[in-house]
Order: structure tokens, then sequence, then C-alpha cells
């Protein structure tokens, strides 16, 4: 990809949406997700307790930016070797095996940014802290070299959110061939929220929740890590903060954000194995809805306000 | 304006069938939506418009005659008219109806000497696909052939005057275009001779839901593109080659780049040493070269339609740009309010 960063004055009008997203939602979230990252990186035993609060962390921070599908996280699939789920074929679990019974001298942090993207990240590192059953060797080198792998991964993030804000920043200026018209970045980050929104709902619940006659709650994210609800709140959190960078005065959207992280909240099943029970089901379903409405209604409200709308063609089945 | 004026004029006075070259000699036609309307274009190399005319609804797909300045232009699925466009003049010179009970799907083929157009096309209530058989004369419909599947969608005609289809396999409800048979799905390749004849054809068995819908020829080689029907979560390719006689090859993006298409593939296009398929969904154009190992990732969201000329690469996208690729990546030729739809169709 041929990004240029650009060193453009900044002083030209900016899209008041898109700089906020950039400068207090984008930005400091990749900070946080790099030093929460850095701080598991830096641990130097292999004392369980520790590295699992450390770990905790990283995950929760990743939650916080990993709906930006676009810019430095989508160059090279970076956001696939920081968090790969799903993974129904369990990948990541057959690659890992092979590194752990390997050779750990070789589980550099060079080599491991060549290892498959299933095997790494926090997927990779939730199966070592959290094994299932006994694991076929001391993990404490993988471990290692995943968390080192991680820190660098987010360090690069971090600091290639600099300059691709800058260019986010910069829509319809001369020489930005990445974003033509201001109107361009405005929908690039709207489409975030919408698409994030999907992914919560299609993903995070729609695999556990599979049908009402077959719940499958052994398909939740982060099982092992007790993440599985908290992902889901986590996530609308984060897009929540996204909308209001978007458009303050979205008031609609706002309401709906707040009444899904009120049934998420509440829903008292922080790893949705009571989904066997059709109540329970029906709660997780509820929940499923309202994170749909809230995608409606923010493209009703939010789209208009900015001028945006989703993609002609990406939305149109051919 | 004047300049159409004049052609028009021309036109009605002088030459009923005028050539591309009398219209600008465009390189591509496209279309697109400006405000509410909808047009279809003929852009020029650098992506410069040189005519639009107006379209009745959202355009799909066009097809160019090989020499006359005159285009096929295939309303979005199901459709029950195609428009046969005097790219001179604007005017709708024909207006195509398939037999009761079929519907268009999508696109169309000229012969190379331009006499014959096919088009594909299902019947509507089993979506068992038909090729359409049409003399341009007057564009009486002459025959249908079976499609040898479900659900045709692109067609391309080889340069020997064989016919490559690819049926998506996916069975559709004729009014709402809900897909009715995904779990059982079973897409193919289809070549059929000159007369309609089945010669060879070739499915996924491994990947039966991943449905065969775009085409793009690159000497011998057929490259294919596909968008997957299946979980989501599951890493399949976009891109298959298939040269007649042999099996097919299937091309999968880098692995850390296995979901950066989004399963979906929305057109094809191949010059001698490198394939580019698009994906809206993924924001994402990917080359691959004529071994069909991947070369580049380019991301820009909504980009869509491809076709080469002069042995170069161009794309267009939902935002309104053009934009020629290379390895390295896209270089912008242009943009304005035109939002450009699926399909780019080069002239040749």
């Amino acid at each position: 990809m041929r990004i240029l960063f650009l060193s453009l004055a900044l002083a030209g009008p900016v899209a008041a949406d898109t700089a906020a997203v950039v400068r207090d939602h984008a930005r400091p979230g990749y900070a946080a997700f790099d030093e929460a990252a850095g701080r598991l990186a830096d641990i130097d035993s292999c004392d369980t307790e520790t590295l699992r609060s450390a770990f905790q962390a990283t995950y929760d921070a990743w939650l916080a930016v990993e709906h930006l599908h676009l810019g430095p996280a989508e160059d090279e699939g970076r956001s696939l070797a920081i968090l790969f789920w799903p993974d129904p074929k369990r990948l990541g679990a057959k690659a890992q095996t092979a590194l752990l019974v390997g050779d750990p001298a070789a589980l550099t942090t060079e080599a491991m940014a060549q290892q498959s993207v299933a095997a790494r990240g926090l997927a990779g590192l939730e199966r070592l802290l959290y094994p299932a059953e006994t694991l076929p060797a001391d993990p404490c080198p993988l471990i290692e070299a995943t968390a080192n792998d991680l820190s660098r991964a987010a360090a690069v993030l971090d600091n290639e959110w600099g300059g691709f804000g800058d260019l986010l920043m910069t829509a319809g200026q001369p020489g930005n061939d990445r974003y033509l018209s201001e109107k361009e970045a405005t929908q690039a980050l709207f489409t975030q929220l919408a698409t994030g929104l999907e992914f919560v709902a299609d993903r995070r619940i729609g695999r556990p929740l599979g049908t009402f006659d077959k719940p499958r709650p052994d398909l939740a994210e982060g099982i092992a890590s007790g993440r599985a609800l908290a992902n889901i709140t986590l996530s609308l959190k984060a897009l929540r903060d996204l909308a209001l960078r978007l458009d303050p005065d979205s008031a609609k959207t706002q309401a709906a954000f707040d009444h899904a992280i009120g049934l998420s909240e509440t829903l008292n099943d922080p790893l949705l194995d009571h989904i066997t029970d059709p109540q329970a089901w029906l709660k997780l379903e509820i929940l499923q809805q309202a994170i749909r409405a809230t995608r409606d209604t923010a493209i009703a409200e939010i789209g208009p306000a900015l001028g945006v709308e989703l993609g002609f063609n990406s939305q149109d089945g051919d | 304006m004047q300049r159409r004026t004049f052609l028009a004029s021309f036109a009605a006075t002088l030459a009923p069938r005028l050539t591309w070259a009398d219209v600008g000699a465009p390189a591509f036609l496209a279309a697109g939506k400006r405000g509410e309307d909808y047009f279809l274009h003929g852009l020029s190399v650098t992506g410069a418009s040189l005519f639009q005319l107006p379209l009745p609804g959202r355009g799909h797909a066009a097809a160019a005659h090989p020499t006359r300045a005159e285009a096929v232009a295939f309303a979005r699925r199901p459709g029950t008219f195609a428009l046969v466009l005097d790219c001179a003049t604007g005017e709708i010179r024909h207006r195509l109806t398939p037999p009761e009970g079929m519907q268009f799907n999508g696109h169309g083929a000229y012969s190379p000497d331009g006499s014959l157009l096919m088009t594909s096309e299902v019947v509507a209530d089993t979506s068992e696909g038909r090729i359409g058989l049409w003399d341009t004369a007057r564009y009486t419909r002459l025959t249908d052939w079976p499609s040898h599947g479900i659900g045709p969608h692109e067609v391309k005609r080889l340069a020997d005057g064989r016919l490559v289809v690819a049926n998506g396999g996916i069975q559709t409800d004729p009014v709402d275009r809900t897909k009715l048979n995904i779990p059982d799905m079973r897409p193919n390749l289809t070549l059929l001779a000159e007369d309609g004849a089945l010669i060879d054809q070739i499915d996924l068995p491994d990947l039966h839901q991943n449905s065969i819908r775009h085409l793009a020829l690159q000497g011998d080689s057929i490259a294919f593109a596909m968008q997957w029907e299946g979980d989501p979560a599951e890493p399949v390719p976009q891109l298959g080659l298939w040269t007649p006689g042999q099996p097919p090859v299937l091309c999968p993006p880098r692995e850390a780049e296995a979901f950066t298409m989004q399963g979906y593939a929305g057109s094809v296009a191949a010059t001698t040493d490198r394939i580019l398929i698009t994906s809206p969904k993924g924001g994402a154009l990917m080359l691959f070269d004529a071994g069909g190992s991947p070369v580049a990732t380019h991301l820009r969201a909504d980009l869509c339609g491809a076709a080469t000329a002069s042995g170069a690469f161009t794309v267009t996208d939902g935002q309104g740009a053009i934009w020629s690729v290379d390895d390295e990546g896209l270089t912008p030729l242009g943009t304005d309010e035109t939002q450009w739809d699926n399909h780019l169709v080069a002239l040749t």
C-alpha cells in the first residue's frame, strides 16, 4: 500500500467529527493498548496470576479500538494477528501446538511475527494462560514470545496512527490520495460504527446464540478467560464513544446504546453458558435485537447529520 | 453538450450505426448514480466521461457491441428487461424482454463480430440457468440454451467463440431475491461451444458454498471470482483459475489477509501477468500473479468496478473515484459526484 504520511499543515478546515474521532477516540485508544500490551510484555516471570491480570487489561484495551478496521490495523492483516476470533477450524490451537513442542530457542519476537496469525495475539495467549487441559510443554517461552509480538504490534499501531490520523484529518487536501474529500474520511469512520455493531450482534452474540433449538454456548468468545459477556459490554461502550465523537448531538443513538449496554450489564451470564435455558436464550436474543436497533438508529440519525451513508456497492449484494 | 447535439443530428441524418470512434472512443462503460438519477457513462482511458446516457433505474452491468456505438444495459437482478442504447444519441433502440417465466441475471456478452448477443438468464421459478441468444440486427430472440447450472451470472466469450458461464449456484426467490438453497448450493463453471453444446464443466466439491459469479480471461486461462455463502469465519479463496481440460486452481490470499475481502469478490479483471479482484465489502483489492500467487493488497472503501485497457488496470468505487492500479498502489484518475456501480466494462 502506498501510504503517504503527509506532513501537511493541519491548519486547514477539518471536519469536526473526524478530528474528534482521531484525537479523542482512536489515538488515545491505541496509546492505551500499546501501554497495556507493553506492561504485559515487560512481566519478567511466568507467574500465572500476574500474567493473567495484565492479559485481561490488554484485552480490555484492545476492545476500545478493535472496531477501527481501517488504516494501520488493516495493513498486513495486523488486527487478525492481535485477535484471531472466531476460529471454528481451531487453526490457532493447531499452529500453536507445533510451536509449543518445537525448539524454544526459535521463539524470538522476529520469528513470532512470521508465524500464523491464528496462533498469535490475545487468542493465543488465552490458550496458554487458561489451558483447558495440560499443555504438552512448558508454555513460558511461547507466552513470552507471544506477548512480545503483541506488544510490538501494539507499538506499531500506536505509532502509525500519528500519520494515519493526519491523513484522515487532511482529507480532501492536495496530495492526500487516501481520502479525496472530507466526506470520505467521515464516511470511513461512520462505516466503522455500523460494522462494529454488526460484529457484536452477528458474531459475539450470534455465534453462541445459534438457534432457539440449538444454542451453541461453546462458540462464545473468551470462555476460558471468562470474557464472553464482558467483551460484548466493552465493545458496546467503545462504539458508543465512537458515536458520540462522530456526532455529540445524537441523542437517539446514545439512548439506544444506553439501553443495549444496560441489558448487557444486567444479563448476569458471564460465560453465556446459561443460554441452554430458554429464558436466558431469549434474554441474549433481546440484547442482540437491541444492538441491531442501535445500528439502525445510528444510521438513521448520524448518517444524515454528517451527510454520509454506508457504501453504495458494499451494501448491494451482487 | 455541443458535441452531443452535433452527433445526434449527424446520427439522425446520415448514419444510423455509428462506431465507438464516433463517440470519442471510450475505453470503458460504467453505470453510476448521481443524486437520484442513474446513468450509463462512456469513460476514456484516463477516466474522463465522454458521454452519459440516462437509465431508468440502477444499472448492474453493461455489454458493449464490438464495433457499433451500442450497449446493452442490464438492470439489477432479477431483471425483466435490458436496454439497447445508442451511445451517440442516448436513444433506447430496443427494449429486450426475456420470454415469459424467464429473468435476466445481470450480464451478457456479444459474439466477436457483434452479430449475436448472449444473455445470462434464469427460469424464474427454479433459478435453472439459460443462455439467451439474440440476433443483434433487430435484437430478435433466436433461442436459448441450458447453462448447465443454477443462477448463471457473468458470461464471457473466448476469442475462439466458445462461451464460459459462471453458474453461481444460488437459487433465489423470483420476487425478493431471497436465497433458497444455501446449504446445498453447487456452483460450477461451464464451457459451451459456439452452438451451445456442453464442452466442459468444473465445480468446487470442497467449497460448494463459494458462489462463482464473475469472470476474466487471461490467455487460455479463465479467472473466476467467488462470493462465500458459508460461515464467514472460515478463510476461503475469492479467486480461482481454470484452464479447460485441467482441474481448477484456487488462489488464496496471504494468511494474514484471509478476511480482508470479507469472503466477497465483486469484480475480476486480468492483464497478461496480473489478476485483480475487488471487494466493496472489504474495502480492498488484491493483485495476484498469473500463477495465482498474491502480489499486493490495496485498501479503499467501496471499490468494485474493475477492468483493463492497454494492459493496465482501472477500478471504480462507490464514492465517485476512478483509479489506475499497479503493484505499488492506487493513483487517482478523477473523482466527481457519480457513485460508480458494481461493474466497469472494457471495450475491446
